[in-house]
């Protein structure tokens, strides 16, 4: 029935605003069957809100609804829940994971869409009653992983499969669905690794040669450039350009999509400082973070230098942080500058002044529902008093609101922070901007000594340039000792002095950072269980 | 130029479902509802003055364990369902006073002394509790409520009490059920600084008195240890990483409402003019928490405004519907819709109670 003259999907002059602000406006592409659409931009520049009113999702009806018509099989159509755009043949996979962990892949898969087997019960009561036909869910859970091109276990609990396995299973329970004409694949590969990566790209040939159109969004160019027919580069909400893949390479789509040239070569500027003192002394450190354990840890830190500390996922890099800053449990010795610091207990840390930038921004990095202000001064305050005034011989400690506004305003130029005001709430900022709040945070208890883990986790790149590149103004301004941990090695290579490779819970070498990129390949892997 | 007025427009729908969003529809009928009772008071022949000092009156007694949902809720604790605690500590403070033979004003003012130290065992106790269930709070927070007020019951008729103001008269042992307070702390408060205009009378002193304890919780609020308290509540993992010892600021706030607790049960007896032990607390955290969520208040945030204004709307209704209601359709409505509404909003809050 498809119709041959008409594309499978079609976004005429889609416009929206959410309460007078202009997120996106006319937008227009086309896609057809079998055809890979690559979707770039960054944060903020309207790829989710596109995908959301593609998929029908409340927010949108909430806030006033959209401009412009989507057209499928070149009718118009207008999703109100995501039940009809399901119905019309449109899949999702979000980046949060959406499955039943106790449950095995197969049950996953065909939740809701089971085989059944009338019984006696349900004959009375209804199909609810039903019993579930497993040979069949398990021949068809087979057939959809089979779609995929990528073999996991069906028989599997979610809890026990590695990560990337769980980003398959999401994605062969979209495949079981035989209706299933367009497959929206929402940053994919940000939990997987370089190989699974690979794989996950395959299977996304291998479905659009079953005639399955797909829209790849991704911070991964060259993933988009390697698999995609076409890419649509959006910028503050409009569609900067709409090209083949072919024509054009990853600094051209990178330039489109800030507006400007970044710099992404590395910098090549490493120091020196093994005649420095040691800032921090690691001794035998183990972490008992779960996916993260920390197995026996020694390392030196220098005054004044920027430690990088990489490797895989999994392999106890940022246990390390959390563990000395006493987020999760620990043991083994740390010293700074000759003090022992007793780990377990973040506010010894703080006292010491070494401040820590968490990994998990939204989890443990910001008051989501609070204001940028408390933000940012809040850690300052409760541990060095900073920011109160005080009455009745300190009696009573009052915030001091005005300097509190001042401090923000500040840290919002500084770090150019896009937001309407410095009482604005932090969960209305986007990533990048919510990373940047939570430097401020830890540069506003002007710390000695600073811990930043995944700096650059899920912002796009025009924003990653200018936290790198506070990170490394910090470090040369006001020389604070910096230790960055971050999975994406171009970006030590970039900014930091040597670079430590955690692989299996321990080090598993130093070496500086004009080191050729396979050096540390090689550390990678080396301890790997 | 068409466009530019459809975004207009757009944008000034927008601006008004924001105002209704932020106001609260539960809020927005509440407040129409009472307004169209006391428009329709008149003209069912009772007297709009007498209604609103009936209203203010009750307002002025149960201010205060309103305000005490306050510091839990800030802290994450959620909704102290487990009020009738801190109830216990204030009718332990009351029962005491009047047994160790203070009179008048003394007897209230001792009343608060002797509860303090019963709120403050009975609030860590609970807080100590709460500490260890995170995340079923409110749960935990109910049964501690219920299975206090029970063991109370027992505890009133075999304390040592003496006092013939209070115990059974032919046994001469353990409390009755309830107890006039006439010649103690009854109006103390109410009776101070009291403005009469006609049939208007407004208990300045209680609604002094309370105006003190609310600027004393908003200023609480504004110093180092309250904005750490808001925080734990917003975020405990980002409180923790800020070097605040969470589990430390949560007691705290438990206490606090424990005490709120205590101190709110004086006042309202001093309105009332009687202390009612045995399962007299065992409802009494419902309303109050109705109130605070009428008023706007959410299962984690809520401000002094929240209080003012659902302490108001609910007594309010509570005062009003008997009086329209049964003069309108001659049956006893009033009760009846008092639990709806008090539950409801309660049900409604728990529904919309965001995750994490």
């Amino acid at each position: 029935m498809t119709n041959n003259y008409n594309p499978l999907l079609e976004m005429r002059n889609i416009r929206k605003d959410f309460f007078g602000n202009q997120v996106l406006t006319d937008i227009n592409f086309t896609l057809n069957s079998g055809e890979i659409l690559g979707l770039v931009g960054e944060n903020g520049a309207g790829k989710s809100t596109l995908m959301k009113i593609l998929f029908g999702m409340d927010i949108i009806k909430e806030t006033g609804g959209y401009d412009g018509d989507v057209l499928i099989d070149g009718k118009k159509v207008e999703f109100n829940t995501p039940f009809d755009a399901l119905e019309a043949g449109i899949g999702m996979v979000h980046q949060e994971f959406s499955l039943i962990p106790g449950f095995t892949v197969s049950e996953n898969i065909l939740l809701n869409r089971e085989p059944k087997n009338p019984n006696f019960a349900s004959e009375l009561f209804g199909d609810r009653l039903d019993t579930l036909d497993y040979d069949q869910m398990e021949a068809r859970a087979e057939a959809a992983i089979d779609k995929m091109g990528f073999s996991i276990d069906r028989k599997m609990i979610i809890t026990n499969l590695p990560v990337g396995h769980r980003q398959f299973t999401e994605i062969a329970r979209e495949l079981s669905k035989e209706q299933l004409k367009l497959l929206i694949l929402d940053e994919p590969t940000a939990v997987l690794t370089e190989k699974e990566a690979e794989t996950l790209l395959q299977s996304i040939r291998n479905m659009a040669q079953n005639g399955i159109a797909v829209i790849f969004i991704t911070h991964r160019l060259h993933e988009v450039l390697d698999v995609c027919d076409n890419v649509l580069v959006m910028r503050d909400g409009y569609v900067v350009k709409n090209v083949p893949a072919k024509e054009t390479n990853v600094a051209e789509v990178t330039k489109m999509m800030v507006g400007r040239q970044v710099d992404t070569a590395a910098s090549g500027s490493a120091r020196d400082f093994s005649n420095s003192r040691n800032a921090m002394t690691i001794k035998k450190l183990w972490v008992d973070m779960p996916g993260e354990t920390v197995r026996n840890v020694s390392l030196v830190v220098k005054e004044g230098e920027i430690l990088g500390i990489g490797g895989l996922a999994g392999q106890g890099k940022l246990g390390i942080p959390n563990g000395v800053m006493g987020l999760y449990d620990a043991g083994g010795e740390v010293e700074f500058y000759d003090e022992p610091i007793p780990l377990n207990n973040p506010r010894k840390c703080l006292d010491a002044s070494i401040a820590f930038v968490s990994e998990d921004r939204r989890g443990v990095g910001l008051l989501l529902d609070e204001s940028l202000e408390w933000n940012i001064v809040f850690p300052a305050m409760q541990v060095q008093n900073r920011f109160l005034k005080k009455y009745l011989s300190g009696w009573i400690t009052w915030r001091d609101e005005k300097s509190i506004t001042n401090i923000t305003n500040h840290y919002i130029e500084k770090l150019a922070i896009k937001c309407t005001s410095s009482k604005q709430k932090s969960r209305e900022l986007s990533g990048g901007n919510q990373q940047k709040v939570c430097l401020a945070k830890a540069f506003s208890l002007n710390p000695k000594f600073l811990f930043v883990s995944e700096p650059t986790r899920g912002i796009d790149v025009g924003a990653k340039a200018l936290v790198l590149d506070a990170l490394k103004k910090f470090n040369r301004e006001n020389g604070v000792t910096i230790v960055m941990i971050s999975s994406e090695l171009e970006e030590l290579r970039q900014i930091c002095d040597r670079i430590a490779i955690v692989s299996g819970g321990k080090i598993a070498g130093i070496l500086p950072a004009e080191e050729p990129s396979e050096a540390f390949g090689m550390l990678m892997v080396s301890q790997v269980k | 130029m068409n466009e530019q007025i459809t975004s207009e427009r757009r944008m000034y729908r927008g601006a008004v479902q924001n105002a209704i969003k932020t106001f609260g529809i539960p809020r927005l009928i509440i407040a129409a509802f009472l307004l169209t009772l006391f428009i329709a008071a008149p003209l069912v022949g009772a007297d709009f003055a007498t209604q609103l000092t009936n209203t203010i009156n009750r307002f002025s007694w149960n201010a205060i364990l309103v305000l005490a949902m306050v510091p839990m809720i800030h802290s994450g604790c959620g909704l102290n369902f487990g009020l009738p605690l801190g109830i216990i500590s204030g009718l332990l403070g009351g029962t005491l006073s009047i047994e160790f033979g203070f009179t008048g004003a003394m007897s209230f003012f001792m009343a608060i002394i002797i509860a303090t130290p019963f709120a403050i065992i009975f609030g860590a106790a609970y807080g100590w509790l709460l500490n260890k269930i995170k995340g079923g709070e409110m749960m935990i927070a109910t049964y501690v409520g219920f299975s206090s007020v029970s063991f109370m019951c027992i505890m009133w008729l075999l304390l040592p009490y003496k006092s013939p103001n209070m115990v059974w008269g032919l046994s001469g042992n353990g409390l009755r059920t309830t107890i006039s307070v006439e010649g103690f702390y009854d109006k103390v408060l109410a009776n101070f600084l009291q403005i009469n205009l006609g049939k208007l009378s407004i208990p300045l002193g209680t609604l002094l008195f309370f105006a003190l304890i609310a600027f004393l919780m908003w200023a609480f609020l504004h110093t180092k240890t309250g904005t750490s308290m808001t925080a734990v509540g917003s975020n405990p993992a980002f409180a923790k990483a800020a070097g605040v010892n969470v589990d430390k600021v949560r007691l705290l706030s438990v206490l606090l409402s424990t005490w709120l607790g205590a101190v709110g049960i004086l006042v309202y007896q001093q309105g009332f003019g009687f202390i009612q032990l045995y399962m007299a607390p065992f409802y009494m955290a419902l309303p109050a928490v109705s109130a605070i969520l009428i008023g706007g208040a959410s299962v984690n945030k809520a401000s002094i405004a929240n209080v003012v204004i659902g302490t108001f709307l609910f007594q309010g209704i509570v005062t009003m519907t008997p009086t329209v209601m049964n003069s309108m359709i001659h049956m006893d409505m009033s009760e009846v819709i008092r639990i709806i509404v008090s539950n409801g909003m309660i049900l409604y809050a728990l529904t919309r109670k965001m995750e994490g």
